[in-house]
């Protein structure tokens, strides 16, 4: 099967990220549709019977967050969540640097649909190009209309703000976004209030993906019911699946929602040549593994969930069987340990405990006991954080000791990691 | 503080709708004009921002990309994270280490390079990824990386790659 664009439909046009070769293409068409054709409620409609669901990991439906705003009379804010760190996850990147005008039209649909007068794109502090980029195409949109005071001569206005951050992957939680968006350490806030509430400066707002925003363009050009003929009931619309690790070509590929993994597998080339499967990490470095049984899954939200694991952002990293699993683990440990804001005791010292246990396991210098402690550290971090840091720094490490436990005591075995050994010979 | 870097810290400050937002984005302008987070720098931004060091400094420590070394004229970052080790992220290094000298965290001997291992990139599927000067280059296998720093030896500019 072969991929299904919408939102990267034309990506690989030459000069797209220019406002000419966009508008060309259709570009800011929907944006007059939307603003001259349609009230901001009926944007909004629109988005939630499309039934889209946040693309930055949790999968909540954006037309409900939306909804949660209160009609109190205080001034509205739209962020955008451009801080992609997930290991694995490489779309919003992508999206940026092709499409920047795509995240503009989408945001500035979004802002209206919400009754936002201002608007925010946080950047993560390596997005250096993408702000670039990004400012460019502001300047680009404001000169044409399309941002600014009286967009397309209606009574809609819009201020965009371009942010850089400073190099922190707690920064997209969105509520740590918020506090470093305020000059702040970013470190996630307690909740309630929720941001609908009281979230930038204290103000109702609402923060949505990069990803998630672009989809609100085909969604208002050609409505939600033509959005729900592509993929799943619960999930629908597509989805912008990252495609990295032992693959012939790796990349993004836009697919339907719940399209089978091995599917993905096939349009990024397969597997290098001469390896076997041997697990998949299906939704970035929070989420849990998956092994062979799962090739067919429906890469969906709730069948993923339904198996243990989730769809995250969308990062697939596979993996063949050249890879120790206890040492991939530990990498992504050491990753979490590194990005713990350090608020929460159980993921501040979990984490430092968990890469500590993993590294005598790795080097063949730990016990059976080590993999119960290891479990027992799981099972009091998961649903113990503030925020979904905890949850997201155990679901590798828990699901590798349940389904690689041979390949851990295969370590203790050889007193060390036998495929390293295999390497090294 | 030179008057031209008041200014330009002051138009960061109007930029933004409140201005503790600026805050960031002003401690990016002061590093780039010193070259690292110098003490001069952490008394410039409390100013500034009418907040005490003791202040911007939580701030600057929370953050990977402020520094308090200088780094080299062209840094390295190379991402180290989980698919740019599946796909050779350690082969450069120790390329990057024996060949060019470079050993991640170490100051620059030359000034001209310097060398971190960072956390994900978000380029994944272009692995190995890294940025030099926040500039992305993909798939940088070790010769690629001799051809690079070479040119960049030679007096080129670190422009980047289109992904």
């Amino acid at each position: 099967m072969s991929e299904c664009r919408v939102l990267l439909a034309n990506a690989d046009v030459e000069g797209i990220e220019r406002l000419p070769v966009y508008e060309a293409h259709g570009g800011y068409r929907t944006l007059r549709k939307g603003l001259t054709e349609m009230t901001a409620a009926d944007v909004a409609k629109e988005v939630l019977d499309s039934g889209l669901r946040g693309r930055g990991g949790a999968g909540f439906p954006t037309g409900r967050k939306w909804s949660f705003l209160p009609n109190d009379g205080r001034p509205r804010i739209l962020v955008c969540n451009a801080d992609e760190g997930e290991p694995g996850t490489f779309k919003d990147h992508y999206l940026i640097h092709r499409l920047p005008h795509l995240l503009l039209e989408g945001m500035i649909l979004s802002a209206y649909a919400i009754g936002a007068g201002r608007a925010f794109i946080y950047l993560r502090g390596e997005f250096l190009q993408g702000y670039e980029l990004l400012e460019a195409a502001m300047a680009e949109a404001h000169e044409a209309g399309y941002l600014g005071e009286h967009i397309l001569g209606t009574d809609y206005s819009l201020d965009l703000c371009l942010y850089r951050g400073a190099g922190a992957y707690i920064c997209g939680e969105e509520t740590a976004l918020l506090d470093s968006l305020e000059g702040k350490r970013g470190i996630p806030r307690m909740k309630p209030p929720f941001p609908a509430t009281a979230g930038l400066y204290g103000l109702p707002t609402v923060v949505n993906n990069v990803e998630t925003l672009a989809a609100v363009v085909p969604i208002v050009a050609e409505g939600a019911q033509w959005y729900r003929t592509m993929g799943t009931e619960k999930s629908p619309g597509t989805k912008i699946y990252s495609m990295s690790g032992c693959l012939e070509r790796p990349g993004n590929y836009e697919f339907p929602m719940g399209t089978p993994l091995s599917e993905l597998i096939e349009a990024a080339g397969g597997l290098l040549p001469g390896r076997r499967f041997k697990a998949v990490v299906p939704g970035g470095a929070s989420a849990a593994y998956l092994t062979g049984d799962h090739i067919d899954i429906a890469m969906d939200y709730d069948s993923l969930a339904a198996a243990g694991t989730m769809l995250g952002s969308g990062g697939v990293i596979v993996l063949d069987d050249s890879v120790c699993i206890v040492s991939f683990t530990e990498r992504a440990i050491e990753f979490f340990r590194h990005e713990s804001c350090g608020k929460c005791s159980p993921c501040r010292e979990g984490t430092l405990w968990m890469s500590q246990v993993l590294g005598r396991l790795e080097r063949g210098e730990g016990s059976e006991a080590d993999l119960d402690l290891l479990l027992d550290l799981t099972d009091n971090i998961a649903g113990r954080t503030f925020c979904a840091f905890g949850d997201a720094a155990v679901a590798m490490v828990a699901s590798s000791v349940r389904m690689f436990r041979d390949e851990y005591l295969e370590h203790f075995a050889q007193q060390g990691c036998p495929l390293e050994k295999e390497r090294v010979g | 503080m030179t008057e031209a870097l008041r200014h330009q810290c002051e138009a960061i400050k109007r930029a933004y709708p409140d201005a503790d937002s600026a805050l960031i984005p002003i401690l990016h302008a002061l590093q780039d004009a010193y070259g690292s987070i110098t003490p001069e720098a952490v008394e410039d931004a409390a100013q500034l921002m009418n907040l005490s060091p003791a202040q911007v400094e939580g701030v600057t420590s929370f953050y990977t990309l402020f520094h308090r070394q200088p780094h080299g004229r062209f840094h390295l970052q190379v991402c180290d994270n989980l698919s740019c080790r599946l796909r050779g992220s350690d082969q450069l290094l120790a390329h990057l280490a024996e060949r060019w000298h470079l050993e991640p965290g170490a100051p620059s001997r030359d000034g001209l390079f310097s060398l971190e291992r960072v956390e994900c990139l978000a380029a994944c599927g272009y692995a190995p990824a890294a940025q030099i000067n926040l500039r992305y280059y993909y798939r940088l296998t070790p010769e690629k990386a001799d051809r690079l720093l070479a040119e960049l030896e030679d007096g080129k500019e670190a422009s980047g790659e289109r992904v």
